[in-house]
């Protein structure tokens, strides 16, 4: 499939992506992190190679920030981290391990364990429903435990 | 309610263009001959169209200048106000920066020499090969015209025929009537 218009992609996922970021973050600060999801999306835009799975792509995005927005106000709260112990946030660990699973898979796995989303978000961002979702994240987390068996 | 408010929706797109992220930028504008789909590249207008169906505009904006196209009212600022200010009858001139980048060498010429023909006045199609160069190319200057991307800007509506008949227009020939009555060409 190629790549839509920007306009096409913005106009079917703007929706659901703001229902998404109102439920993790709150009404108000989720307008601020609506305008940067998108501001996101169209910087990546072009460099995308084909329009398939954009909505999980969208969700992915919309996550991170979520997370960044999250993040901001805790800085000097006691608040638990999401740093693993490396230093580097859990969502950047797993979106490198999770890169050779196929698309479905791998999105379920990066936005149930890396961003913490839960079933039925993620079964939106996939198109599908929770059940499918939990099937899929369950799926990829055993082919990443088989691929580090061998 | 968690909708996308009106309000949100337009500061998303306002931001966007600010940020200089568009390839290409379109809105509607009203106008006497029907609202007019205008479009906007990094270099200037790049598009009017009548009777636009959004869905074939946008695959070919994204296929022309980039798929970041989107609907955004601030880039179309300045076209339209001086469509405007045309239709209210107090600009005779366009002083909009145009993208004709895309547009063939001899039907680019042909255009420059359209965009010469005074408000008010009208040229053959003969006339206006005569003056691109191509005195013989009455037909083919004929087709520039019914492909011309930025019409009412660059006037094809003042290009008629050697009988003095309107002879054609890619809007239909109320539209191009319309707009030679509006510049005191014809009663």
């Amino acid at each position: 499939m190629s790549l839509p218009p920007f306009e096409r992609f913005y106009e079917q996922h703007r929706e659901e992506i703001f229902g998404f970021l109102v439920r993790r973050l709150g009404r108000d600060r989720a307008e601020d992190a609506f305008q940067e999801t998108f501001l996101r999306a169209l910087r990546a835009y072009p460099k995308l190679r084909h329009g398939e799975h954009l909505r999980a792509w969208a969700y992915t995005i919309a996550s991170r920030i979520a997370i960044d927005e999250h993040r901001r106000p805790r800085a000097d709260a006691d608040l638990p981290e999401l740093e693993s112990l490396d230093g580097r946030p859990a969502f950047a660990q797993l979106e490198h391990l999770a890169d050779q699973l196929p698309p479905t898979e791998r999105t379920a796995v990066v936005l149930r364990y890396g961003y913490d989303l839960d079933y039925s978000d993620i079964g939106a961002a996939l198109g599908s429903n929770a059940t499918a979702a939990r099937q899929a994240a369950s799926a990829g987390i055993r082919r990443l435990r088989q691929k580090e068996l061998r | 309610m968690n909708a996308v408010s009106p309000d949100l929706d337009r500061r998303f797109r306002d931001a966007a263009a600010d940020e200089g992220l568009l390839d290409a930028a379109y809105d509607f504008v009203d106008s006497p001959v029907g609202p007019l789909l205008v479009a906007t590249s990094k270099r200037g207008v790049c598009r009017i169209s009548y009777d636009a169906e959004p869905e074939r505009e946008l695959e070919r904006l994204a296929r022309e200048f980039g798929v970041r196209v989107l609907r955004s009212a601030k880039p179309i600022d300045a076209a339209r106000r001086e469509l405007d200010e045309y239709f209210e009858g107090t600009r005779r001139e366009f002083d909009l920066p145009l993208d004709v980048a895309l547009v063939a060498d001899f039907n680019r010429r042909v255009l420059r020499e359209l965009a010469r023909v005074p408000y008010g006045e009208v040229v053959t199609y003969g006339e206006l090969a005569a003056r691109s160069a191509r005195p013989r190319a009455a037909r083919a200057v004929g087709m520039v015209m019914n492909r011309n991307p930025l019409p009412i800007v660059l006037p094809c509506h003042r290009v008629i025929g050697a009988n003095g008949k309107l002879t054609g227009y890619a809007g239909g020939l109320e539209r191009k009537e319309t707009l030679l009555r509006l510049e005191g060409a014809i009663l």
